[in-house]
């Protein structure tokens, strides 16, 4: 059979991709049926808090943290109750990461404050010595891109049917009223900041990075 | 025995995939020490503003070793060694030669275009499938190519039988245009901006969660199994037996360690997702299939070790051989670690601390990397009608990354087991022993020690760069192609 298969390349390719794919299909479809539900009261991502998603991605922030919290109890003790799988219902990518060089971050809105980010993105070593971590100035100067963030909360709504809009739910609208919503949730993280540039930006309808993703981590719970 | 004068191979695409192989190396390379050395020494981070950041490098590091030079490798290796052992030249068919340079060409702008937007923070965070969604599609256009070329070449082919090597580049583009699509699933945002001045980069990914997590570790396992691994063990079955003359130690073992890599390879991502929160009967499934994944594996690296057998002498006369050997080597190290850590007591240590990238740095340092210099070395004599420009220089290059890799995971295995240890370390009273920033502190010294262990390879690389740029423009002509015998006598 094999020498068969050997000379007759297109055999020889259906029969591979077939060994190939069976054990995909085995393993995704069971799980695409039911681990994705949301867990009770597990609400869409605000449109600040996808732009500060986005700024997590951006710097790769999940090269270096978790969000994933194991049935341990040195686990637990440490972060908190370990992650259950609809938790992440809302998560477009997911963000566990694969590697702690830094602790998780997973309800990390739950023991540390907007006043401790803002410290700890300008100047790590202030807050935490001996970190590894780099600082992120920049942060401070680049505006959050909340345009394409209305653009991802829009497209989880229309095409894969997440709640918002809803009653108890985020609200969305169109893209002016979204703005001005991003614009009220960024002057209540900036009350409790003390950079004068992000206020100032922040009074004159700019939001910065560092707005958007403290918004993002406050809401990590 | 050889007649390959009466085919007049074409090597033009082969020598351009080369220049690539050797640019990107180094540019992939020498961010992974950059990396390092700012574990070591944070201060490092921020010499280049936003763009010098280690979470900015390291999609770079990653996508620029695996899809830069290791990509440019096997589509090197591709294009020599098809023509040779299906007994064709590419110059043949001006058709296929047109297919192979467009190849060569979009490859080449989309790896110029992935590290510019990944520098630019443009990624979609996915590990290995990073880059966004035009940029996706230009990946799908050259594979798609590289397919016409593979199927091509069969087509047009005077040997009928596909040698071993075949089958493992036929794996390697089956399984990547599957892996790749689905695992790229995602929608661009700005077709539901409603108005907004939304990015035309961005996209999100088709799945939510823990679906997400699944299908992206199916994917980012195997990544590694059909890019580390099949094409790479495609170079072994060829350029071990050319370069000692000795033929296949058992084609049965063959037949056995590729049907079975291919059957087992595809469950063995559970095991990222170990304790995770996927189904638990997948999270066993991972582990199991990882365990069994030692035959296949293990198979192959014997198959090349005892085609060795007998000739053992070559190792010391031939620096190449000291390359294709001690490869198979780490490929039977690195293939026999990672079940270990896929062992699920063992994974609760392991996950998420330095041991995995040790590991995944004795695969690609000591495998991936010596397999795809090795395959140069063979091929530019034949390419360049040259001989190698200094074998004393093969060799130095030889010890020096062997000491470097050998640093680099003995002390990221001490880091590893060390932190995941402190991690979970209770006192008396029931209370965590360490901090956080406790099991950090302890590393620096491996940290070092690895950003050294990483610069020297780098030197390594370079010394290999250099040995291959003085044969391609000075070293001694040859007047005809150094012999070798097996397989298929080309």
């Amino acid at each position: 059979m094999f020498h068969w298969l050997e000379q007759r390349p297109f055999f020889f390719t259906v029969v591979l991709f077939i060994f190939v794919a069976f054990a995909g299909i085995v393993e995704t479809i069971p799980d695409f049926a039911k681990q994705s539900q949301p867990v009770v009261g597990t609400k869409p991502y605000s449109v600040l808090e996808l732009a500060g998603r986005q700024v997590y991605i951006k710097d790769s922030c999940n090269a270096c943290h978790s969000q994933l919290i194991r049935p341990f109890k040195s686990e637990t003790d440490r972060y908190g109750m370990y992650s259950l799988s609809g938790e992440y219902a809302y998560d477009r990518p997911f963000l566990w990461g694969s590697k702690r060089t830094g602790p998780d971050l997973m309800r990390v809105g739950n023991y540390r404050t907007t006043d401790w980010h803002e410290n700890h993105m300008m100047n790590p070593t202030s807050v935490v010595p001996g970190t590894v971590m780099p600082a992120y100035p920049h942060m401070f100067d680049n505006k959050a891109d909340v345009a394409t963030a209305y653009a991802n909360a829009n497209t989880q709504k229309q095409v894969f049917a997440v709640p918002y809009d809803q009653e108890g739910m985020p609200k969305l609208g169109s893209w002016n009223e979204a703005k001005a919503a991003a614009l009220e949730e960024a002057k209540l993280i900036v009350a409790d900041m003390k950079n004068q540039d992000v206020k100032n930006a922040v009074a004159n309808g700019e939001i910065p990075e560092i707005v958007a993703l403290i918004a993002y981590l406050n809401s990590l719970k | 025995m050889s007649n390959s004068t009466a085919i007049d191979y074409d090597y033009s695409i082969a020598k351009a995939f080369t220049f690539a192989t050797i640019l990107f190396g180094i540019i992939g390379m020498l961010v992974g020490v950059i990396l390092a050395f700012q574990l070591a020494f944070p201060e490092l981070n921020n010499l280049a503003g936003e763009y010098g950041t280690f979470s900015r490098l390291r999609p770079l590091h990653t996508n620029g070793v695996a899809f830069g030079f290791t990509l440019s490798g096997i589509f090197a290796t591709w294009y020599y060694v098809s023509q040779r052992v299906l007994k064709v030249s590419l110059k043949e068919s001006p058709f296929l030669m047109g297919v192979a340079k467009l190849h060569f060409v979009l490859y080449f702008i989309t790896i110029l275009l992935a590290v510019v937007t990944l520098l630019s923070g443009i990624t979609t965070s996915k590990e290995y499938a990073e880059l966004e969604w035009p940029l996706d599609l230009l990946v799908v256009v050259w594979w798609v190519l590289w397919g016409i070329s593979i199927f091509g070449l069969i087509g047009i082919r005077r040997e009928r039988t596909l040698y071993v090597s075949m089958w493992y580049y036929i794996a390697c583009f089956v399984a990547i245009a599957m892996l790749y699509l689905f695992n790229n699933m995602e929608v661009p945002t700005m077709l539901f901006a409603n108005g907004a001045p939304s990015s035309f980069m961005h996209s999100i990914s088709a799945y939510a969660g823990t679906n997400d997590a699944l299908v992206q570790w199916w994917y980012g396992h195997n990544a590694v199994a059909f890019v580390f691994t099949t094409p790479i063990i495609a170079m072994i079955y060829y350029f071990l037996p050319k370069e000692s003359g000795q033929n296949v130690y058992s084609y049965k073992l063959s037949i056995a360690a590729f049907w079975g890599l291919m059957f087992v390879y595809l469950w063995a991502g559970g095991h990222h997702l170990v304790y995770s929160t996927v189904p638990d009967w997948m999270q066993t499934m991972g582990s199991v299939m990882s365990v069994v994944l030692i035959l296949p594996s293990w198979g192959s690296a014997i198959n090349m070790l005892l085609t060795m057998k007998g000739e053992w002498g070559q190792l010391q006369s031939n620096p190449l051989i000291k390359f294709l050997v001690m490869a198979s080597t780490f490929y039977m190290l690195s293939t026999i670690e990672g079940p270990i850590q896929a062992i699920k007591s063992v994974n609760a240590i392991a996950h998420f601390t330095d041991w995995i990238p040790g590991h995944v740095h004795d695969g690609v340092l000591g495998w991936v990397v010596f397999m795809i210099m090795a395959s140069l070395f063979h091929m530019a004599p034949r390419m360049f009608k040259r001989e190698i420009y200094s074998k004393s220089l093969m060799e130095t290059q030889f010890w020096l990354q062997t000491v470097a890799i050998v640093l680099y995971f003995t002390s990221m295995w001490i880091a590893g087991i060390t932190q995941g240890m402190m991690w979970r370390a209770y006192d008396e009273y029931g209370s965590l022993v360490y901090t956080f920033i406790d099991t950090v502190n302890v590393l620096q010294p491996y940290y070092t020690i690895r950003a050294v262990g990483g610069l020297m390879y780098l030197i390594g690389f370079f010394m290999f760069a250099y040995n291959m740029y003085k044969t391609a423009t000075c070293g001694r002509v040859l007047d005809k192609e150094p012999t070798n015998a097996s397989p298929m006598g080309a």
